[in-house]
């Protein structure tokens, strides 16, 4: 009856009828997503309520982190996210984007279908399993082959400076580089995908070679959607909690050199929650939890806006 | 003349760049699963790793047994919340999705897919942990469900979009109610598609650590109680990696490929059910 179409050609969703209560039943289950995100937000708000309350804004500036005298401020766990996310994103953009352009050719799959397997399984491998991997194997390796060199030679630049340590800032962003690379390189394939063949066409008809028509057409046009698809992988790093948790080297500071250990909001959260006594120790690392899950939640919806308005702009 | 020359050697450099640059980013995936394989194999070749219970260090004869069934009861009970709304959820965005409200809820699942587990695993604990006063494996599933529920809706909305109207269309014009069309003709024809984002998101809840720490919590013990503190296999890698005992580190490792196995099982599984399901779709 629903999509019958009556004499006057109009269908009858627009003629009232019996309500469709299977249609008011789904919409009202689909309330789940938007509702436990709200509710999420909801909660951490009112469990961190005590440390709002009495560390107010300069919870964000300070910089000290002691359960003793309850004194917490927030600002080396945002430095050391802010800091992982940025370098892993410098490492995984120039790769990521040069995954995109391969994977969203036009034509002949074979070799490269298997390449876009390859990188889909590396978004499926568990974050545990890369933190594992990177304590015992990557981060001796990033010692030994790229730390020591780099702080040797180039050590009389701040940041660069030794001795370096298995466990640090760099570390960290290193897996957190390889963790975000598929998120990057997928969503950059789409967007690539979308820009329309006959752009491609008649710029290889002018007399463009396959790098040129990559390099001053394809990226400049897909340029919007591939800057969203890196602000959605900088969401991703700034979520990750496990892997970073195990190759940071957990200390609280905002330290000097890029070879230090650091820590990061979520790893904060991971390591202390479950040992953290009073009132006011657990409400501040869920104001912690607070201060990472609205700045991945802004990420995430600023970063979805751009790749779907740029998709839309590019299939026109 | 030259210059041309010059233009084609430059493509392709940069054609070559780009596969060098590809396959460097396979790398990890390559070190990942041979060092997963090759040092987890020790643990796992042993049988008892999957029929005893976890053991301190020292003892040997340890496994993973409890954070097996653990990880099976807490993945299992989400499954039971999630699927179904997640289900429902994505028809509703497939079958009605030009709503207002259906972008909403589309934009909803897709920040939910990256929100910081941690702190739905916060959340969790917040609801249930803190007035039960101790650890849960229902609080788990709590978090895991959440976490699950946009991968089983953005999939389900790709899998029934890709019915063909026809189908739909027939099943009205036979006078059968919407929610019979969408139940009975659209979800069973779309049923592959659908299991496939059932299992991704399986495949993503086994694997997280983040939400289990502080409301599964691990449980060193075998237990099936879901009203107490279990064990999960991404726990045991989690917290036996970090111990500095060669026993421990071993069946970290071992639980790691455990973890491993099963991933890669399930997404290479889904990805040859997903193409046939597409196939199968076109001759509809």
């Amino acid at each position: 009856m629903a999509a019958a179409v009556d004499s006057t050609g109009e269908t009858p969703d627009s003629v009232p009828g019996p309500p469709d209560r299977y249609r008011a039943f789904i919409a009202f289950v689909s309330w789940a997503a938007p509702g436990a995100l709200i509710l999420i937000v909801a909660v951490l708000v009112q469990q961190a309520g005590p440390a709002i309350s009495r560390f107010g804004l300069g919870f964000l500036v300070g910089s000290e982190w002691n359960p003793v005298t309850l004194q917490f401020g927030a600002l080396p766990a945002i430095f050391g996210t802010v800091v992982t996310s940025a370098i892993a994103i410098a490492i995984a953009l120039p790769v990521g984007v040069a995954v995109a352009v391969l994977l969203a050719e036009p034509g002949a799959q074979g070799i490269r279908g298997a390449m876009g397997i390859g990188i889909e399984l590396l978004a499926a491998i568990p974050s545990v399993v890369y933190g594992i991997w990177a304590l015992y194997v990557l981060a001796p390796w990033a010692l030994l082959h790229v730390e020591t060199p780099i702080s040797e030679h180039l050590g009389f630049i701040g940041f660069l400076g030794g001795p370096p340590r298995q466990t640090s800032l760099f570390t960290a962003s290193l897996v957190l580089a390889i963790m975000i690379l598929p998120t990057l390189s997928a969503v950059s394939r789409d967007v690539i995908r979308a820009v329309p063949r006959g752009l491609r066409e008649s710029t290889v008809a002018l007399g463009a070679t396959w790098w040129e028509t990559v390099w001053r057409v394809v990226l400049p046009t897909a340029r919007a959607g591939i800057f969203g698809a890196t602000v959605l992988a900088l969401g991703r790093a700034l979520a990750e909690t496990i892997a970073v948790t195990m190759v940071i080297g957990n200390r609280y500071e905002i330290p000097h050199s890029v070879f230090f250990p650091a820590y990061t909001l979520a790893s904060v959260i991971a390591n202390e929650f479950t040992e953290a006594t009073g009132d006011i120790y657990p409400a501040a690392l869920v104001e912690l939890g607070l201060v990472l899950i609205l700045v991945t939640l802004m990420v995430n919806v600023l970063a979805l806006l751009m790749v779907r308005s740029a998709q839309a702009r590019i299939a026109v | 003349m030259t210059r041309n020359v010059w233009r084609r050697f430059g493509s392709g450099f940069a054609i070559s760049a780009m596969y060098v640059l590809t396959v460097l980013a396979l790398v990890p995936l390559a070190l990942v699963l041979w060092f997963v394989a090759s040092k987890g194999a020790p643990a796992v070749l042993h049988p008892e790793f999957f029929f005893n219970a976890e053991r301190p260090t020292g003892i040997p004869g340890g496994g993973v047994s409890n954070a097996i069934v653990g990880t099976g009861i807490m993945v299992g009970m989400a499954s039971l919340v999630a699927i179904p709304i997640g289900v429902l959820s994505g028809i509703y965005l497939a079958e009605y999705g030009v709503a207002r409200w259906a972008s909403w809820v589309r934009l909803a699942s897709d920040v939910l897919v990256g929100a910081p587990s941690i702190a739905i695993g916060i959340f969790a604990y917040a609801l249930i942990v803190v007035p039960q006063h101790h650890f849960s494996a229902i609080s788990a599933s709590l978090a895991l469900a959440i976490l699950m529920l946009p991968v089983v809706i953005r999939t389900t909305e790709s899998a029934v979009g890709l019915i063909p109207n026809g189908l739909r269309e027939s099943g009205l014009a036979l006078g059968l109610p919407r929610w019979r069309v969408s139940l009975q003709l659209i979800l069973p024809a779309a049923a592959p598609g659908v299991i496939t984002g059932a299992l991704l998101a399986v495949a993503r809840a086994s694997g997280e650590t983040a939400p289990v720490l502080f409301t599964g919590f691990g449980n060193q013990i075998f237990s099936v109680d879901p009203t107490q503190a279990m064990a999960a296999l991404p726990l045991v890698v989690f917290r036996d990696a970090l111990t500095p005992y060669n026993d421990l580190q071993q069946v970290a490792w071992g639980a790691a490929l455990v973890l491993v196995v099963m991933v890669l099982v399930i997404n290479l599984g889904s990805r040859w059910v997903l193409r046939r399901q597409i196939r199968l779709a076109g001759q509809l």
